[in-house]
């Protein structure tokens, strides 16, 4: 009974995904055409304000410009070296203010006294806008990448700190009765139970994170630097390269998007069971 | 069904010289948030041999739960004692299988690493067989690779069931494990549970809402009083065993069940003769 219910489902399933995909591309469409057709109107306004000589093209310059600019500096060379090093700081920030913030909030949420000793401090810390570290951390780090590198990692520790400890700390009782049922170490709850649970609020924290270490790259590139998109932003502002400066920011825009998109991807590889379906929610 | 292995077991009604579990006097007082103080037991005493068959019930909030949770070792402050094999309780053992009243799943694992969860917490090593032979069993097969946001309330507390037996555990912890559970299959499961008692030789604490469930099921039926819970009545259920879903029409069987009933229903319970002792 059980096995030919489980059949006929995907039987049916077959002719069912043809008829969701053609409706998710009809969807996609409806979704797509008014921002497509507002930014072709905003293209055509900048271009013609450009060719009019409506507005300085030193404060904004034209869009073909700015698109002549990135085609030059991808194929003169000039920009993919810089751009390496400013998404290697990114990548290597992610990557320690994750495996920071788990860990330390791991540490902090595992009880309560040790909670109440951190929680005034991280408050504070959090408070404090981190940005203002970055003089600091390059005399600390030096000009090199790894100043940025850890300025990314502690502007996004935070944000992943803090939702991790929001997620520790709801950890259902009913899961966790049924590993303690079973005698289960405290590592064996905090594998099991705890940190699966809590992954959902993790992500909240690594989408404001990942945001945040592109900034700390750029920002820490501007205070001193030797390489970097940011210290390209530098030169050209101070040669008055607008739309050099123009290109760059568009490429940061791409460089942002691309890092929010990977973690979507990771995010469905390992919520896959937190997203909304149909029927009753899981137990 | 398995008359076989039933031949093998002795009828037990009333607890052997030495109990696998002896509660004596046992209270449990809740704090709560305002301060006041829930007492949820109240001195408290029961025996439950090895092999033996014990249900539980009593009204809502009586305090079931709590002598489960008591008895699984996750509740250790309490007043009274409890002694397993006539040593100090101590904690929970992988000894006991627990389920719950809420399946309490991971949702994030299928319905098979549902089951092989305890397994992984007790490192037992090839247990994937007996783990699809648990789910074929609460009937389940074809389902393994299902998460439990995909299963029916009633289908999740057998895949929880199914992860109760799958260390093997000597002492069942059973928390209205059929609630959830349509009356078919809840006959089903209990042919079933009755079953793999008996021939596993388990001893099984169950709490149940069904007087007629813990009828079929036990050797002894032990009756709670509205809180704070006190044991009022233990009927010992001297139908034979193994017994088929026919024996409803039984006159012992159906006698017994108005009894319970009336205990449960009739104010000043504790006047009522008791028959077991
Ligand atoms: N953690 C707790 N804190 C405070 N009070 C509690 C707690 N757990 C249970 N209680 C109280 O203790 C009493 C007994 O609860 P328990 O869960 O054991 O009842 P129950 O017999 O299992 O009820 P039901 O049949 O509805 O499941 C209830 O009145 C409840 O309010
Ligand atoms: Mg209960």
């Amino acid at each position: 009974m059980w096995h030919s219910c489980a059949r006929s489902r995907s039987a049916a399933g077959a002719q069912r995904e043809s008829a969701a995909l053609l409706h998710a591309a009809r969807h996609a469409f409806a979704l797509a055409w008014p921002p497509m057709l507002f930014g072709a109107a905003l293209l055509y306004a900048w271009t013609q304000a450009s060719a009019r000589g409506w507005v300085d093209e030193l404060i904004l310059p034209p869009p073909g410009e700015i698109l002549q600019q990135l085609s030059l500096g991808l194929s003169s060379g000039v920009l993919l070296p810089h751009l390496g090093v400013t998404l290697l700081q990114a990548l290597l920030g992610f990557v320690i203010a994750v495996a920071a913030g788990i860990g330390v909030g791991a540490v902090i949420a595992s009880s309560p006294l040790v909670e109440r000793c951190f929680n005034p401090f991280l408050i504070a810390f959090e408070a404090m806008p981190k940005i203002a570290m970055a003089p600091l951390v390059i005399v600390w780090f030096g000009y090199g990448i790894w100043s940025k590198v850890v300025l990314a990692a502690v502007i996004a520790f935070f944000p992943i700190l803090v939702s991790t400890i929001l997620g520790l700390r709801a950890s259902e009782p009913g899961r966790l009765d049924v590993l303690r049922a079973l005698g289960a170490s405290r590592a064996q709850e905090f594998r099991l139970v705890r940190l699966p649970g809590a992954l959902p609020f993790i992500f909240s924290g690594i989408n404001v994170a990942v945001v945040f270490v592109l900034l700390g790259s750029i920002v820490g590139e501007f205070v001193g630097a030797k390489q970097g998109l940011g210290t390209l932003i530098l030169i050209a502002n101070e040669n008055l390269e607008t739309a050099r400066t123009f290109s760059i920011l568009a490429i940061l825009a791409l460089l942002g998007m691309l890092l929010h998109f990977g973690v979507g991807a990771l995010r469905q590889r390992l919520l896959f069971w937190a997203e909304p379906r149909t029927g009753s929610p899981p137990a | 069904m398995s008359t076989v292995l039933e031949a093998a077991r002795p009828a037990i009604a009333t607890p052997r010289a030495a109990p696998l579990i002896a509660v004596r006097e046992l209270s449990k007082v809740y704090p709560t948030a305002k301060g006041e103080r829930v007492q949820a037991l109240s001195h408290i005493a029961l025996d439950i041999a090895e092999g033996e068959f014990v249900s539980l019930v009593g009204p809502s909030g009586c305090g079931k739960t709590t002598v489960l949770r008591i008895l699984a070792g996750l509740i250790g402050d309490y007043a009274g004692s409890v002694a397993v094999r006539g040593r100090a309780h101590c904690g929970p053992s992988r000894e006991v299988g627990v389920v719950f009243q809420d399946a309490n799943l991971m949702p994030w694992r299928t319905a098979l690493a549902n089951v092989l969860l305890p397994a992984e917490v007790l490192r037992l090593k090839g247990q994937e067989a007996r783990a699809k032979e648990l789910l074929a069993m609460v009937g389940l097969a074809g389902f393994e690779r299902k998460l439990p946001g995909e299963l029916s309330g009633g289908m999740r507390q057998r895949v929880a069931i199914a992860r109760a037996l799958l260390h093997d555990p000597a002492l069942l912890l059973l928390d209205e494990p059929f609630g959830a559970l349509d009356a078919m299959t809840r006959d089903t499961m209990n042919v079933e549970l009755a079953r793999i008692a008996a021939a596993s030789r388990k001893t099984v604490f169950l709490i149940t809402h069904s007087i007629a469930e813990a009828v079929f099921l036990s050797d002894r039926v032990l009756v709670m009083s509205p809180r704070p819970g006190r044991i009022v009545e233990e009927i010992a259920i001297d139908l034979p065993k193994p017994r088929g879903l026919d024996i409803i029409a039984d006159r012992r069987f159906a006698d017994t069940v108005v009894r319970i009933r009336r205990l449960l229903d009739g104010e000043g319970t504790a006047q009522l003769p008791s028959i077991a002792h």
